[in-house]
Formats: structure tokens, C-alpha cells, sequence
């Protein structure tokens, strides 16, 4: 199983009762469990959604909209019924911290969607979760139903008069669900394809009706900032950024794991520090900040503060909080095929651009990887990658372009020594198996 | 469950896991009972099983090894360890071994990025992998089965 580490500069907030078997009920209300969703009734919608526009939290997913607009954008009025959708189905590869929320802190997600509901004026929320994380399920499952044996979910939750029903949902196995749009597609039994945009979905989504969709670590952020107040969540990061955030760290590192830091901790810290640096006898080549999809930072352009502003700066992204420290036995060639062979299998199929695109970038960086490369090569992958950016019906085709942009801009002489016919400098041919 | 939706096909996509758990795939008549259920068409069901990448029509070995080799794993050696499974199980991509008992698979990120490599033995996550731990899963499967 996976488990935890720790680090004097972390400031637990969302992390605050993992290991504190706060799945079990009563030790999470001992731990000022559903207190928030009590002082969230007596609050009112307004004062909700104003207390999160003050804790400037920002979408825990990857885009990083502000959570107290998005929820503000719900229609008070509709004639058809409103949704709370909790994306659970964390794939974004690096990306592993939603796992450790539903294994140690299920019941804080559940209390950060039945705000969410109230605060738009919803009466059903949907908790989605990855197919794969088949124990996350039982958990949450537990957990659901717990909630309701005390009355906590249901019918007049608190003796307010208020209804609210929350259910946990399963996928089957596909990145592309992680996006929103083909999220709400999954839920209702479909294929995971994206819809087009506008209109968006807290005015038309799930079944037609306006929907709130949220990450599932910004919803488990949401009871702690009804608690806190809005502002001190806010001061806990940087402008525009507030809060925490949990960063996974992958890699050859010495302490790799998940740690929660505050919005705009230095990255290079993050590495040498919090993580320990690398394993002995490696060194640094380069960074992904957020995920898969954003692109590489080299080893002079780690000293940044990690919020979502500063990192975009920076020439990256902050996305999802997975960080891929890679380090110098690592073929940027490889790395580059391992990330485009992904996406291609990942690509939903639905729009040309991503389909053909991702499809071409894999056969030429196997061919290239293989030893069969030409010079033009790495121009012509940069000139795909570039006409695939901003011409997809969803970021899944930025998020194949972007990486491989910047991995040609950046490392571009490794390319190179892979020309006329040579082998591999790092000596590993990588087979395709993923077809 | 199915009354949690306002339309009847919402259900679909965890319907189809939970009875291809039950049933070892999804065959012909599962499919079939599904779409009735349901109210569509055998072929609108084949249409999303298709889509989602645990879903499958054919039987494969009861011991399903989905080994990570996504970038975080790739870095730490997940495709070596995926290689190391195709030689001990001697099978490729897919495919299952000759008694039924195991079937090996390439996945994409399954989530354990910070304990890499990972693998996940049907739903079992098995984490900060070496050849030997592998070894040790393996002939710990294939010694239960014997007894």
C-alpha cells in the first residue's frame, strides 16, 4: 500500500487526518468531521460561495479556475435538477494524491460535495472515481453509507429541511474521462467524448441540468475552508493562489511521495529538500512540474515558486501537482515516445488533430528512437505538435503538444546525437508494446 | 443502484465492470442481458465496451498482472519490470499463459506514481517493485494454486 511521509514545511490542511483512520466515522467526527457541513447550513449559498472566492482556491485538477466563480456561475433558477460531480478519475500520469484522500479522508470529499450542493442549490451529488481503484470504491462506498445510517446524507440533513443524495460512481479505464465534459458523457453510459463548449456545464451538464464538476482534492479542501474561513486559507499560499496543495513526487528521488506544501513553495526546495535530492550517483536532467502533460523545465529553471501564475511564468505549467523529476540516465527520446505513446492511446478518437496527430508523433519518435531518424524529424515533430495546439475539442490534444514542444526546444542536441543511424546514447531501445 | 439515474442507460459503465468481474468477461449473452436491461441495442453496449480499456469480450487467466510503465515507472524501471514478466510468465503483451493462470498486460499510469515502479495484480496494487518481489508474487500464486 501506499504510504506516507512527512516533512517539517508541509502544512497538512487537506492531508490533516491521513493516517488517523478517519475512515471509520466516529474517529472522523472526533477530528471536527461534518462540522463544516453544519456551519455551511446555517451559512447559506451566498455566504458559501463568497467565504470560497475569499480563499482564492484555485481547481485542484490542473486548469486552476477559481472554485468560488466556477460555483458561482450556476443559475439560482432551473428547471431542471442541479448536479455536484466530484472527478475522481485521477490518471494524469504523476499524478497519485486523490488516492490518498479517498484511502484516508473519504468522508471529507463526501463533506466538500454536500457544500458544494448547497451552495448552488443542488440536491445530488456523484462521486466518480477511477475503475482501477477498486478499494477507493469500497471505501467510499462505506463511507456513503455510513453517512447515511446517521442521517448525515438524505432526507432534512441537520433538521434543516434540506435533501441532499450523494452517490459513488465507477469508470472503466479511460484518461480521457478524467476531462469534464467526457466525465459527464461516462456518467451517463456513454463513450468518454468530449462536448462542445459553450454551453458549459454549470449551465447545461449531467442529464441537461446545470453541474458543478470539482477535483476531488479542491472538494476535500472545501470543509476546511468553511471552518477556517476564507481567509486564512488564502494566506496560507500566494496571491491569487491560496491554500495547499499536494505534490507528488516521482522519480529517482531519495524521499519520493506525496506532500502537502503551500501554494508557491520553491520547486528546487521541493526537490533537494523535502524530497532529499536525488539517489546517489544520478543528477538532475529536468523537471515536469504538473503532470504528463505540461512542459519539461531544465535544471537552471527549477527555482520557481510552485502556484499556478508563477510556474506558468516560468514557461510550464502547475496542473495536476505531479512532479517527474528525471534524472541524467533518463533518454529524453525515450521519455518524449513513452509520453506521445500514452496520449495516442488515450486520444478518444472524436477529433482529427488529436487522433492523427498523437497517432504520427508516436511512429516518428519510434522510428527515431529506434535509429532510423533524420534531421528533419525533429523539426516536423515540433511543426505536428504546434498545428495540434489549440486545434482539439479538448486540452487532451494541448496536453500531447505541449510536452513534446518543449522537450525538442529544450533538449534538442539529444535528438540530434540520435541521428545517422546511431544508436540510443543511453544504450536502451524501447519496444513498442502499446499499440 | 440504477435508480440513482434519471436514464436508465447511466448505470452502463459500472454495470458492464462489475458483471465482467462476475462473469470473467463480457460474453455475447452478458452483453445481450445488459442491453435489455438497460434498454439499448446489443450494439450501442458494444460500442462503450469498446471505449473503456478494462472492458473485454474475451476470457483471459485468472491472475491479471497490469504493470505500469508510464513515465514516473518508466524512470524508475517499469518497463524492465514488465519485461522481467514477460520472461517469467513467458508471454507477450496480452496475453495469457498456457494454464490459464496468469495474463499480462502493459498499463498506462495506474495512480502510484510516488512508489514506482507499481503494478496492480487484478485490483491489488503492489508497489516500489523489484524483479524478485515479481518472482515472489508469481510463484506465491502458482503455489496456492497447487495446494
Amino acid at each position: 500500500m501506499a504510504y506516507l511521509v512527512s516533512h517539517p514545511d508541509e502544512v497538512k490542511v487537506v492531508s490533516k487526518r491521513f493516517g488517523l483512520d478517519a475512515t471509520n466515522l466516529d474517529r472522523y467526527l472526533e477530528l471536527d468531521g461534518y462540522k463544516a457541513l453544519q456551519k455551511a447550513i446555517g451559512m447559506g449559498p451566498d455566504a458559501i460561495i463568497n467565504e470560497m472566492k475569499a480563499s482564492n482556491l484555485r481547481g485542484r485538477g490542473g486548469a486552476g479556475f477559481p472554485t468560488g466563480m466556477k460555483w458561482s456561475f450556476v443559475p439560482k433558477q432551473s428547471p431542471k435538477p442541479k448536479y455536484v460531480l466530484c472527478n475522481g478519475d485521477e490518471s494524469e500520469p504523476g499524478t497519485c494524491k486523490d488516492r490518498l484522500i479517498f484511502e484516508h479522508d473519504p468522508h471529507s470529499v463526501i463533506e466538500g460535495v454536500m457544500i458544494a450542493a448547497l451552495a448552488v442549490g443542488s440536491k445530488t451529488g456523484f462521486i466518480y472515481l477511477r475503475g482501477e481503484y477498486r478499494y477507493l470504491i469500497q471505501i467510499m462506498e462505506k463511507a456513503v453509507a455510513d453517512a447515511y445510517a446517521r442521517g448525515f446524507i438524505g432526507k432534512n440533513i441537520f433538521g434543516s429541511g434540506v435533501d441532499l443524495d450523494v452517490y459513488v460512481h465507477s469508470g472503466a479505464g479511460a484518461y480521457e474521462v478524467g476531462e469534464e465534459s467526457a466525465l459527464m458523457e461516462s456518467l451517463e453510459g456513454k463513450r468518454g467524448i468530449p462536448r462542445i463548449r459553450p454551453p458549459f456545464p454549470a449551465v447545461v451538464g449531467l442529464w441537461g441540468g446545470p453541474t458543478v464538476i470539482n477535483n476531488a482534492e479542491t472538494l476535500a479542501s472545501v470543509p476546511h475552508i468553511i471552518l477556517g474561513g476564507g481567509e486564512w486559507f488564502a494566506n496560507l499560499g500566494t496571491p491569487k493562489n491560496g491554500g495547499t496543495r499536494l505534490f507528488c513526487m516521482s522519480g529517482e528521488l531519495k524521499r519520493p511521495g506525496v506532500y502537502e506544501l503551500p501554494m508557491g513553495y520553491n520547486l528546487k526546495k521541493m526537490i533537494y529538500e523535502v524530497s532529499g535530492g536525488m539517489v546517489d550517483g544520478k543528477t538532475l536532467k529536468g523537471v515536469v512540474p504538473g503532470g504528463s502533460s505540461v512542459q519539461i523545465l531544465t535544471p537552471h529553471e527549477i527555482d520557481v515558486a510552485m502556484d499556478f501564475d508563477s510556474v506558468m511564468k516560468a514557461g510550464s505549467m502547475l496542473g495536476s501537482g505531479g512532479v517527474i523529476v528525471l534524472d541524467n540516465t533518463m533518454c529524453i527520446v525515450r521519455f518524449a515516445l513513452r509520453v506521445t505513446k500514452f496520449y495516442q492511446h488515450e486520444s478518444c478518437g472524436w477529433c482529427i488533430p488529436c487522433r492523427e496527430g498523437t497517432d504520427w508523433m508516436k511512429k516518428t519518435l519510434t522510428r527515431f528512437h529506434a535509429g532510423g531518424g533524420v534531421a528533419k524529424d525533429i523539426d516536423n515533430l515540433k511543426y505536428l505538435a504546434e498545428n495540434m495546439l489549440g486545434r482539439t475539442f479538448c486540452p487532451l490534444g494541448d496536453a500531447a503538444a505541449m510536452p513534446i514542444i518543449s522537450y525538442v526546444q529544450k533538449y534538442r542536441k539529444e535528438f540530434e546525437d540520435h541521428l545517422d543511424g546511431r544508436p540510443c546514447p543511453f544504450g536502451k531501445v524501447a519496444e513498442p508494446a502499446l499499440v | 443502484m440504477s435508480t440513482h439515474y434519471p436514464t436508465k442507460r447511466s448505470v452502463l459503465v459500472p454495470m458492464l465492470l462489475y458483471i465482467q468481474d462476475e462473469v470473467g468477461s463480457l460474453t455475447d449473452e452478458a452483453i445481450h442481458e445488459i442491453a435489455q436491461r438497460t434498454e439499448l441495442t446489443d450494439l450501442e453496449v458494444r460500442n462503450v465496451v469498446s471505449y473503456y480499456s478494462m472492458l473485454r469480450t474475451r476470457p483471459i487467466g485468472k491472475y491479471n498482472l497490469q504493470v505500469c510503465t508510464n513515465v514516473s515507472c518508466l524512470l524508475r524501471g517499469g518497463e524492465e519490470i514488465f519485461q522481467h514478466c514477460k520472461e517469467k510468465l513467458g508471454v507477450g503483451n496480452k496475453q495469457s499463459t498456457a494454464d490459464g493462470l496468469f495474463y499480462l498486460e502493459e498499463v498506462e499510469c495506474i495512480g502510484a506514481c510516488s512508489w514506482a515502479p507499481a503494478m496492480q495484480l487484478n485490483y491489488d496494487f503492489h508497489e516500489n517493485l523489484t524483479p524478485e518481489k515479481v518472482d515472489e508474487l508469481i510463484e506465491g500464486i502458482r503455489k496456492k494454486v497447487q495446494q
